[in-house]
């Protein structure tokens, strides 16, 4: 099932916004402070309903989608996700389970247990969350994504409070599970990761549309100079692309594929 | 739900029960059964008072455990937050109005009163506030409440319901009966069914709001079963007993550390406990030795409460530092 969305509104975040996501890509959204990211995967999660404009799933207005199935359909991980309660690893990755009320308890079991083994978590499983590690805590987050078993992976900044190794390897792991065949939609806000990993990538500024396409052309220097207002030329080999910026001293930022 | 803690507990009531028949200020020896008027001791005095400090203990554990899972707030309790207070308007206004007199509509409005204070609550600080924004908006109803209480007793037409109105309110099991229980209980029971049902709900909210959305919650639905469940308990409890406090608070505190800590599993496991913890105290406060009648079940509850919350914020900022 595809994931779209066609002109999407919304009053002072969103102005006719279209996005065609496919599964097995990584779409990234890119795009300054402000400049609508979070809302428009908000909006493509269900989340946050357009003035105007439709979010189609599977070609189906996503209004028209019954709140259990988009649920089980797309998983969504928020900007600085929080735990309430420490609970354990198991535990936090069982709550993924939740669309799936009704299954049976066997399937709920196998999908809890690929989940912990799909992000290597069989040694922490009966940890309390508040003992965990940044890095390790973003892959119980994303194990509990994956525990639902969704068609969609949609993220918000999945990276931010990671450091590069962590962010690298987290990267990898949106990767593979494109390549299981699921679709990820990623906002990024670190351009270097968006242009070595995303196969697609909507440049957004305003709440407008100022790019879209490979990354090669949608973060092309120009773009990014034009969008964030500052000169920017890309160094290196596609796939392990560093960002020079215009400044006095050149600055890298530069998360490689050789790092992961 | 661990089984070991739901036996335990189990044990403890199948204890605690008997036991809290035979004490009081006549103690009935089971072995010698000359006790004079011992079945009427027991049937219409005791029973009915037992059965009263489960039920609402069982209703106000599980609220307690609710509400923390709900508001992501371990301090959270339905008397601190005004739930309890809102109830006890709404039971004053009864008196006071002279409605007390017919007996289902004492209950319907302290649960009109629970309920409103609850939806007061989630207007103020809306599903997505933070725990100091909750705590305050719990203390600023609460402290309404208490205000209109206080002026309904004013200005209350007789002295003698505004000497009934304060006993009241100090919060008793003394004196009740069986009518009490059937304008408390089913509600109760069906409060706590509520909640219960709204557990897999509450879990998804761990993660936070936004995350719980978007695993099929729906926020809206969610504050309607938590209005319904935590008025029906409180509300129903408060009509009957007047305001016992902390109770909401502790249990759940007592009890977390034998559970996953998934809000869902501890609401069950919250209701027995609470339903222990007040028939032991109640049961306390009858063979106290005290001069000028029996200590106030809501007075001792609170004497023992005040520091138990004091302990824990004192844990917390342990935790912060």
């Amino acid at each position: 099932m595809s994931l779209g969305v066609s002109n999407i509104t919304l009053a002072g975040r969103l102005q006719e916004v279209s996005l065609q996501c496919r599964r097995g890509m990584v779409t990234a959204i890119c795009g300054p402070n402000g400049a609508g990211k979070s809302s428009l995967l908000s909006c493509m999660a269900g989340l946050l309903r357009p003035d105007t404009g439709d979010v189609l799933l599977g070609g189906r207005p996503l209004s028209n989608v019954s709140v259990a199935q988009k649920a089980q359909w797309i998983g969504y991980l928020p900007q600085a996700p929080e735990v309430a309660w420490d609970v354990s690893v198991e535990v936090l990755v069982s709550l993924g389970r939740l669309p799936w009320r009704n299954a049976p308890a066997k399937e709920a079991r196998k999908a809890i247990d690929d989940a912990i083994a799909a992000m290597d978590l069989e040694d922490l499983r009966h940890r309390p969350v508040s003992r965990l590690s940044g890095g390790e805590r973003a892959r119980v987050l994303m194990a509990r994504l994956l525990a639902t078993q969704p068609g969609w992976l949609l993220a918000d900044e999945p990276f931010a409070s990671l450091d590069l190794a962590h962010a690298a390897a987290l990267m990898r792991r949106f990767r593979q599970q494109a390549k299981a065949g699921r679709g990820v939609v990623l906002v990024l806000h670190d351009l270097a990761t968006a242009m070595n990993h995303a196969d697609q990538v909507l440049v957004l500024r305003k709440g407008r549309v100022e790019a879209e396409g490979p990354p090669e052309i949608a973060l092309a220097g120009k773009v990014i100079h034009r969008v964030w207002n500052c000169p920017a030329r890309w160094l290196g080999e596609p796939g392990e692309r560093a960002l020079s910026l215009g400044l006095a001293t050149p600055f890298l930022v530069d998360v490689s594929r050789g790092s992961v | 739900m661990n089984p070991r803690l739901l036996l335990l507990l189990f044990l403890g009531l199948a204890v605690a029960l008997p036991l809290s028949l035979l004490a009081g200020r006549v103690w009935i020896d089971p072995l010698s059964p000359a006790t004079q008027n011992a079945a009427t001791i027991l049937f219409h005095l005791r029973l009915p008072r037992a059965v009263l400090a489960l039920g609402i203990g069982a209703g106000l554990g599980a609220a307690g455990a609710a509400m923390q899972g709900f508001l992501r707030n371990p301090l959270a309790d339905p008397g601190l937050f005004g739930i309890a207070p809102g109830a006890a308007l709404g039971a004053v206004l009864s008196f006071w109005t002279g409605y007390a007199a017919a007996p289902w509509l004492l209950p319907l409005f302290a649960l009109a009163g629970a309920c409103g204070a609850m939806t007061l609550l989630g207007l103020i600080a809306g599903r997505s506030g933070g725990i100091a924004l909750f705590t305050l908006a719990g203390l600023m109803v609460s402290s309404l409440a208490g205000a209109l209480v206080s002026l309904a007793i004013s200005l209350s037409p007789t002295p003698f319901a505004m000497s009934e109105i304060v006993t009241w309110l100090m919060g008793s099991l003394a004196d009740r009966s069986w009518r009490d229980v059937g304008i408390s209980i089913p509600f109760i029971m069906l409060g706590i069914g509520v909640l219960a049902f709204a557990g897999r709900s509450l879990d998804a909210l761990t993660l936070g709001e936004t995350a719980a959305r978007s695993l099929g919650v729906e926020p809206l639905k969610l504050q309607v079963l938590m209005v319904a469940g935590i008025g029906l308990t409180v509300g129903a409890g408060v009509a009957v007993a007047g305001i016992i406090g902390f109770v909401g608070l502790m249990v759940p505190h007592l009890v977390r550390p034998f559970t996953d800590h998934r809000p869902s599993s501890l609401i069950v496991p919250s209701a027995l406990a609470g339903a222990l913890l007040l028939i032991i105290s109640d049961s306390l406060c009858r063979i106290l030795p005290l001069t000028g009648g029996e200590l106030r079940l809501g007075i001792g509850l609170s004497l023992l409460g005040a520091p138990f919350f004091l302990h824990l914020l004192l844990k917390m900022r342990r935790e912060l530092v």
